[in-house]
């Protein structure tokens, strides 16, 4: 199994720099063969329809290179926000937090394992 | 009646004013007191219409006030601009429509998402969205 790509995006991007995860990221998907992205926006206030767009460019993009995307982290206002605006970030896989973010890529990967880690979950 | 307490102006030239701008827009919303999501509901609002008036007008200008009706404050956001204008406002307004190859989301979406909103366009001179979001809206 690939290694995982853990992002933290620590504040509200502008465009051209929110282009430039795109880019990157599916760059380095491609350079280390990583089966996982996980971007954390749990800083991010606002996620307009760019911002959601480019999310979701990512995980089309790194499907296309055999890795899973999730995103982990949105603030509930975020999240009741966003689907009010309309939108549905389809084919955007999202987690409470990094861990079990993880957690969804390995049952993604491997899901043998993943019955494994229910069984000794021992997490709080 | 709405009765006008504060405005501000702030011009809009490039993407990299959108951040700062959505800040100016959160100052006056935390300053009435307004709540965690519909702040974001509101500075979501914002970014969308500022993005339209980069990308289809190129620049504008936007108006923050701080407005009150009785014992309820809200805020008030007008976006103009002097770009192409909008020829189907109705069409312009449907969820799907884009003339940018884009979700067409921003307007319908925008509308949901506040209290009042009003746009007025015309063909040639430009576009002025207006919105409001009362503080507990
Ligand atoms: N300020 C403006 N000046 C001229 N035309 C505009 C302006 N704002 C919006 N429009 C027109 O209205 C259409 C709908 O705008 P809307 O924001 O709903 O969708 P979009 O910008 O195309 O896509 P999205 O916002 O989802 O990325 C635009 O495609 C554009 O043709
Ligand atoms: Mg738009």
């Amino acid at each position: 199994m690939g290694p995982f790509l853990l992002v933290t995006i620590q504040i509200d991007l502008y465009d051209r720099l929110a282009l430039n995860l795109e880019t990157d990221l599916v760059n380095m998907v491609h350079k280390t063969g990583a089966r996982g992205v996980l971007i954390d926006i749990s800083a991010v206030s606002i996620v307009d329809s760019f911002m959601g767009r480019i999310l979701g460019n990512i995980a089309s993009m790194t499907r296309v290179l055999d890795a899973e995307t999730v995103v982990v982290g949105m603030q509930p206002a975020v999240a009741i926000t966003l689907i009010e605006l309309g939108l549905s970030l389809t084919g955007v896989h999202t987690a409470l937090d990094v861990e079990r973010g993880m957690a969804l890529l390995q049952s993604k990967l491997d899901p043998d394992e993943e019955l494994a880690n229910d069984n000794d979950n021992d997490v709080e | 009646m709405i009765t006008t307490l504060s405005k501000d102006n702030v011009s809009i030239t490039r993407e990299q004013d959108v951040v700062p701008f959505r800040n100016r827009v959160k100052e006056q919303a935390v300053r009435i007191g307004m709540g965690l999501v519909n702040q974001t509901k509101l500075i979501t609002a914002a970014s969308e219409l500022v993005r339209n008036m980069i990308r289809y007008a190129g620049q504008g200008e936007v108006r923050i006030e701080v407005v009150s009706k009785g014992r309820e404050a809200g805020i008030r956001l007008i976006f103009s601009d002097n770009g192409p204008g909008i020829p189907d406002i109705n069409l312009a307004m449907q969820d799907g429509y884009s003339t940018g190859k884009s979700l067409g989301l921003g307007l319908p979406g925008t509308r949901r998402l506040v209290n009042e909103f009003d746009i007025k366009s015309t063909v040639g001179q430009g576009t002025t969205v207006t919105i409001l979001k009362w503080k507990n809206g």
